[in-house]
């Protein structure tokens, strides 16, 4: 069988000049649609990007029990979460370690979709015995877009039929799109402000086109993974399997993470009576966490010694790259950066990295391995919050 | 009666801002005093037509230091850069020649037209990189006078022979090559295609009083590369916003770190006594004291304007007044009510996300320069367009865009002076030129503002309407720039100095004047 594409494919494949596509959720999506992809990356910053996130895995879980079983599996509260509400949260195993992350929606007291990076049916329906609760794996049947960046509402309120001044961040309404039905939420993976639509996928292209006519006279672009990689890293957000290892896949005890361990703690809401791992992170949360996750930013005229050295000038990645690289203090090794970038508009290298608790306050130094032809070599860097680009308009 | 004030920075430039911030971050009460209502000098963005934005004068960002945005954290006063990706030149016949953001395409592209130069150009970029290499830190350097047996002094050129000697003798040849021909005659050794070599010699001539047959101007050429040299770092490209913005960021970090800014406030004269400057006087009466005086103003203004020239050397005096400015070019900004299509490429599309060169061959832009010589301003000028608006959506109402056209020849010395009748007929040549190309473009005109270089003197106060505060030419760079003896950021008179571009390395938005000036002002222990 070959790989899915998604209910946008027919417009997106054209648009894809270099046809490079990246594998998301066994989909394709495009990497970027221009041959260089920095154009997509600054319309998430500065004009409105255009995102196929239709990969993300969907759940639409109805019921008397629905809120019950979320309640069960995540760490944050659904039950008081209000209708309208979407909810961020990581869920774990019974030890406490981050299985997936994603969003809870409630569409109404007794229907929430719940998106996550990775398939969830079978852990839905083990952790469902005795609800009265119904699990549909709407993946297919529901295509999703995000919509990013500074002029997503004045692009959207042209076409929806509600106030959108009115939908607050994280927060989700129905509404319709030129006879469109679809919900639209105030979320998004780029720390930007922005909207996800979530559409029935037979009705995938029109509103594609709807979007892309109301959009083009401020600037919408549709982007590729490439550019959101760099905007998710400026905005601290972490992804599975390239800052984390899903605790069900993980082969050894030591690539597991709990939430505390993800900069997620506050995600955890420990005085719900029971979800699964609550006895394993309430430990972790009297003891502490042994490690974080933390934002890092390298030193410039560090970076730029090291290639002066070889007579270079800096060489700075134009994509983002999620390799492990090792950080140390002094000799030793602290921890490990799992993804980073150069960030176009903040102009620094910027990394999401794992260390040792007592190395993860800011301001701290650190030392970050950096290749400059082809010798490893250390860069000074310096622990920073994150989100590293944090704008008023994302809540605004 | 103690100063209120360390500095006061006369001329709210982005120089002006850059070595007011640099001093704030240091701790020293400094005030700016702009005498427009907004800060900026020719880095400015207005709303010249309601909804419609312009860069008014500046309009890309070329050289922005990148460490002063590192320094000021400029990204964190609102800073954002965004790509100038494409050039696109339309050609006399229909046709047009592209450099695209992708190598690949911009290598097909160059091999439609010519196979060798396809080649070529790569092992061209290759030498321009190592010259821009060995060139650059010059920017970043306190020109050594090379006549002064100063240790300072000798220690710099030291430096500066050990820093040319490492660069081989291959790419020295190079660069004396480069610091000495025309860039026709340079671009001629590499390529055979007249399109190309009449786009890359034109952004040699840009702010000069010189053709692309005039000697001296191939080393412009390096200028582009220098910015290629900041690689991803990008600190070229349109500033989000209008370049006001950047002036904007730079106040803000001025602000932050404590700078007082006074707009609407006329220095008139600096105020002297025993040989050091006190203090300002302002067009209101108003005196205001300070320890320290800089002048973000062109030599011109800073020399012969602000003080009084006796109290200079009598060489300086005839230095400044020999100091060429010569302002060359103008600028025509138009608010439209829709896109313009090029024949050559009809439509919207990528190209209108770049600069458009008017510049189809090497005789077009030197006959160009030859209306100028002898008066006139050229009636089929070289012009850069951009359309701000295709980058930046917010610069003009939804569905409606700004096209900014920098334009040369346009002599300050125009035969018989300028007027309202010249300047029309002026902004006429330029719009019938576009039309040319585009010729739907009259039918779009909403507004259309038309700026000599004699408004320009008259809005910036930039002498001659000189877009560099001083020609870029060689003999007035570096250690001569404004003039020998002076070119560290000081003059005659103690506690006065100057931070504008034209003094080294001068002219762009590149700010790196006013941050030399602002490190020389701090070693004096002010």
């Amino acid at each position: 069988m070959p790989l899915k594409t998604t209910p946008f494919h027919p417009r997106t494949a054209p648009l894809c000049e270099g046809q490079t596509w990246r594998r998301w959720a066994g989909h394709l999506v495009a990497s970027s649609y221009e041959l260089v992809h920095e154009r997509e990356y600054h319309s998430i910053r500065s004009a409105a990007a255009l995102l196929d996130v239709s990969p993300l895995y969907k759940y639409l879980i109805t019921g008397r029990d629905a809120a019950l079983l979320l309640d069960r599996v995540v760490t944050r509260d659904v039950a008081g979460s209000k209708v309208g509400q979407v909810l961020y949260t990581p869920w774990c195993d019974a030890a406490g370690k981050v299985m997936d992350d994603g969003t809870v929606a409630r569409l109404d007291e007794q229907r929430f979709r719940l998106t996550s990076a990775e398939p969830n049916l079978r852990w839905l329906h083990l952790s469902a015995a005795g609800l009265a609760v119904t699990i549909e794996d709407v993946s297919d049947s529901t295509a999703a877009l995000a919509l990013q960046g500074p002029n997503a509402r004045a692009i959207l309120q042209q076409l929806v039929n509600v106030d959108l001044g009115a939908l607050r961040y994280f927060r989700i309404v129905a509404a319709t799109i030129r006879g469109i039905p679809v919900t639209v939420s105030r979320t998004g993976y780029t720390g930007d402000l922005g909207y996800e639509i979530w559409v029935d996928a037979a009705r995938a292209l029109p509103l594609w086109d709807a979007l892309i006519e109301a959009g083009t006279p401020y600037g919408i672009t549709p982007c590729g993974l490439l550019a959101l990689d760099i905007a998710r890293i400026e905005a601290g957000l972490i992804l599975l399997d390239v800052d984390y290892v899903p605790a069900h896949r993980a082969l050894i005890e030591n690539q597991k993470s709990s939430p505390f361990e993800l900069n997620l703690g506050w995600a955890v809401k420990l005085e719900k009576p029971a979800f699964v791992g609550r006895a394993a992170l309430a430990a972790e949360a009297a003891r502490g966490p042994g490690w974080n996750l933390v934002g890092l930013e390298t030193e410039w005229d560090a970076f730029e010694r090291l290639y002066a050295e070889v007579g270079l000038p800096p060489r700075l990645p134009a994509a983002a790259w999620r390799t492990s690289v090792p950080v140390y203090v002094g000799g030793d090794q602290v921890g490990y950066a799992t993804s980073g970038c150069w960030s176009p508009l903040l102009k620094k290298s910027l990394a999401l990295a794992h260390v040792h608790a007592q190395q993860a306050h800011p301001g701290t130094e650190v030392d970050i391995e950096v290749t400059v032809e082809h010798r490893r070599r250390r860069a000074r860097a310096r622990v920073v919050e994150t989100p590293f680009f944090n704008p008023e308009r994302k809540r605004a | 009666m103690a100063p209120q004030y360390d500095v006061i920075v006369v001329g709210g430039g982005h120089n002006g801002l850059v070595t007011a911030a640099y001093l704030a971050r240091a701790g020293k009460r400094v005030l700016v005093l702009e005498r427009r209502p907004l800060v900026g000098g020719a880095a400015v963005t207005e709303e010249i037509f309601p909804g419609f934005k312009f860069s008014m004068f500046s309009y890309v960002v070329s050289l922005l230091r990148p460490e002063i945005i590192r320094d000021l954290d400029l990204p964190a006063h609102g800073l954002h850069i965004l790509p100038l990706e494409s050039t696109v030149t339309p050609m006399l016949n229909g046709d047009y020649l592209a450099a695209w953001p992708d190598h690949d395409e911009t290598r097909r592209e160059l091999y439609r037209h010519s196979p060798h130069d396809a080649d070529a150009y790569d092992a061209y970029g290759r030498v321009m990189h190592h010259m821009a290499h060995a060139v650059r830190p010059i920017l970043s350097m306190v020109p050594p006078d090379p006549t002064s047996l100063s240790p300072r002094d000798l220690l710099g050129l030291l430096r500066l022979g050990r820093h040319f000697r490492n660069i081989g003798p291959e790419n020295f040849h190079s660069l004396y090559k480069l610091m000495t021909m025309s860039s026709a005659d340079l671009l001629d050794e590499w390529f055979e295609t007249d399109v190309l070599k009449a786009t890359k010699a034109a952004s040699g001539i840009i702010g000069t009083f010189l053709g692309p047959r005039s000697p001296g101007t191939a080393y412009v050429l390096l200028h582009h590369y220098m910015g290629e040299l900041d690689g991803v770092f990008r600190a070229w490209g349109f500033a989000k916003g209008g370049t006001g913005s950047i002036s904007e960021a730079i106040a803000g970090a001025a602000r932050r770190f404590g700078a007082e800014i006074r707009t609407d406030a006329t220095v008139i004269r600096v105020l002297i006594k025993g040989g050091r400057a006190e203090g300002v006087a302002l067009e209101s009466g108003e005196e205001i004291r300070a320890r320290a005086v800089v002048s973000g103003l062109d030599p011109r203004q800073t020399f012969l304007k602000l003080v009084d020239r006796t109290e200079l050397p009598p060489d300086l005096v005839d230095a400044i007044r020999q100091f060429t400015f010569r302002g060359s070019s103008g600028k025509v900004n138009l608010a439209l009510d829709g896109l313009p299509s090029f024949t050559c490429l009809p439509g919207n599309g990528p190209h209108l996300r770049g600069a458009i060169s008017i510049s189809p061959s090497l005789e077009w832009v030197e006959r160009a320069y030859d209306d100028a010589k002898y008066g006139r301003f050229s009636r089929r000028p070289y012009m850069d367009i951009v359309i701000p608006s295709m980058i930046d959506s917010g610069m003009a109402p939804p569905g409606k865009h700004v096209m900014s056209i920098f334009v040369q020849y346009a002599p300050y010395w125009l035969d018989g002076g300028w007027n309202d009748a010249q300047r029309e007929a002026f902004g006429d040549a330029v719009i019938d030129t576009v039309s040319q190309f585009a010729p739907n473009l009259k039918s779009l005109i909403l507004h259309r503002q038309v700026l000599t270089p004699a408004d320009i003197e008259r809005i910036t106060g930039l002498s001659e309407g000189n877009i560099f505060a001083g020609e870029l030419g060689l003999h007035q760079l570096f250690f001569l720039r404004p003039a020998p003896s002076w070119a560290r950021y000081r003059t005659p008179i103690r506690r006065y100095y100057q931070c504008g571009a034209g003094t080294h390395p001068g002219g762009g938005i590149m700010g790196a004047s006013g941050r030399l000036a602002a490190i020389e002002m701090l070693k004096d222990g002010l």
